[in-house]
């Protein structure tokens, strides 16, 4: 017997919001979360501008033993599930705890341990290590912890795919609980990899743009690095019902494929396949879909690409279609971006408010759907796919639903 | 050719296939096979055998990138202004 999924919490910690209340208010406002870098010296970067989790203090979320314990990208995951426990007000006693699944998506793990004990090892010549280094930085550190953290003892594990991590996590926790094989899912994504190693990395690799992230906008310069975490709490609908839960949403199905063809640039065929498996998993006709928070990286060939696949996916519904970015606030969060976007069209949905593809400075021909330019738009939504594309050509799609 | 453009040519040519790496300043980069990819890491080898910052940005359209002639004109530009 297969169950039906429902969010009763989320959680978020983003460049825009460190609450999920405050990354409401910021999205619909078309608040640009994408400014100069503090965390790394920017004054030795080419591409200087990020999107950084602004004045995020671990001493207002843990003591000093767990500041010690936790990487950046830990602290964040944890706060954000957290959050999302909290909003769905459920506590994991009478057995719920060993039956509750922690998948949290990551794309690189404990980056800032790594690059802080590095410079201290190659560059000043330090003769050991903290201890506590590879804990800190291993890539299920986030899933780890918050596992720890909220007492969740059933299946735990990490999920790493670069730009689709989130979205690949929170798939395959909607499927732990569709199939029964668990009740409750605590699940989302998490990236800290503002780091002045991995920014020097994504310098080298031209993609990143100098000025802002401008998705689907002529003259658009490529992606900016962000940062943050968003988790949700899943459930079946009937353990939702059963202890009187907000029902928040529901995500009706998942798709997934494989590139197997180029390592970086994007490719229609298995953007096309993932769309059509999610619509399918959820059994939509194209028309269904009002909605889809696009995967709208910035860069010349995401947008282009991801827009020509849209269009071959819904036929002529696309020219119906509403798609906006996300990214264009909250910059590339890596692997917490899936996760931040299925919030985001959550609440959207909730709302009846497309948040704005925001620094938006005129149309491009070759990305010709409505993405909702610099303002956000009312609109009534009862079923939307958030999209993300990976590195690699790992592709995931979420079909959600507004209300049950 | 000096040896500056020895140089290029031959940076050049160890992204191309073996038998278009005769290469002339006319020959065109995606003709020659020289996809995005590429392209970021013959700048990579350019930047650090001459000790230089290349400005590129692969989400640009730059049309003086398009030929062999146009990658070897710019670098011997950037080197001439290298102090």
């Amino acid at each position: 017997m297969t169950h039906r999924v429902v969010v009763t919490g989320w959680g978020v910690v983003s460049s825009i919001g460190r609450t999920a209340a405050s990354y409401w208010e910021s999205l619909k406002d078309g608040v640009c979360g994408i400014a100069e870098a503090t965390l790394i010296p920017a004054d030795q970067l080419n591409q200087k501008v990020v999107a950084e989790v602004k004045n995020f203090d671990p001493r207002a979320h843990f003591d000093d033993r767990q500041v010690a314990m936790l990487d950046r990208v830990a602290q964040f995951a944890v706060v954000a599930a957290r959050e999302a426990v909290a909003h769905a007000g459920i506590s994991f006693g009478d057995g719920l705890s060993e039956k509750t699944a922690t998948i949290i998506g990551t794309g690189v793990g404990g980056q800032n341990t790594q690059d802080d004990n590095y410079k201290r090892l190659y560059g000043e010549g330090a003769k050991r290590l903290h201890p506590l280094t590879i804990p800190k930085l291993m890539v299920n550190a986030p899933a780890s912890q918050v596992s720890m953290h909220c007492g969740l003892r059933g299946p735990a594990f990490a999920v790493a795919s670069a730009c689709a991590s989130g979205t690949h996590a929170i798939g395959l926790a909607f499927q732990q609980v569709r199939s029964g094989a668990v009740p409750c899912a605590v699940t989302g994504g998490a990236d800290a990899c503002i780091t002045f190693g991995t920014m020097k990395g994504w310098e080298a690799m031209r993609v990143t743009a100098p000025d802002t992230c401008r998705p689907f906008s002529r003259d658009r310069k490529g992606l900016v690095i962000g940062e943050g975490a968003a988790a949700v709490v899943l459930e079946s609908l009937e353990h939702a019902q059963a202890r009187g839960a907000r029902i928040l949403g529901e995500i009706i199905g998942f798709g997934m494929s494989s590139d197997a063809g180029d390592l970086t640039s994007p490719d229609e065929g298995g953007m096309v396949r993932a769309i059509e498996d999610a619509l399918a998993d959820a059994r939509l006709a194209p028309s269904d879909v009002q909605y889809v928070n696009a995967h709208g990286t910035g860069t010349a060939a995401n947008d282009e690409v991801e827009t020509s696949a849209l269009k071959r996916a819904f036929g002529r519904h696309s020219q119906q279609l509403v798609i906006s970015s996300n990214k264009s606030m909250l910059g590339h969060a890596l692997g917490a971006a899936g996760a931040l976007e299925l919030v985001a069209t959550l609440m959207s949905m909730q709302e009846a408010i497309v948040p704005p593809t925001v620094n938006y400075l005129g149309p491009d021909p070759k990305c010709d759907l409505d993405c909702v330019p610099n303002a956000a738009r009312p609109m009534q939504m009862d079923t939307a796919l958030s999209n993300s594309f990976a590195f690699g050509g790992l592709n995931a799609v979420l079909a959600l639903r507004r209300s049950v | 050719m000096n040896n500056v453009a020895a140089d290029i040519i031959a940076i050049i040519a160890k992204r191309v296939p073996p038998e278009k790496r005769n290469l002339a300043p006319t020959d065109r980069l995606d003709e020659l096979g020289i996809d995005s990819f590429n392209a970021v890491e013959m700048i990579f080898d350019l930047e650090e055998k001459f000790d230089i910052q290349i400005p590129y940005n692969s989400n640009d359209v730059r049309p003086e990138f398009q030929t062999v002639g146009d990658v070897i004109a710019a670098i011997t530009k950037l080197i001439g202004s290298h102090p």
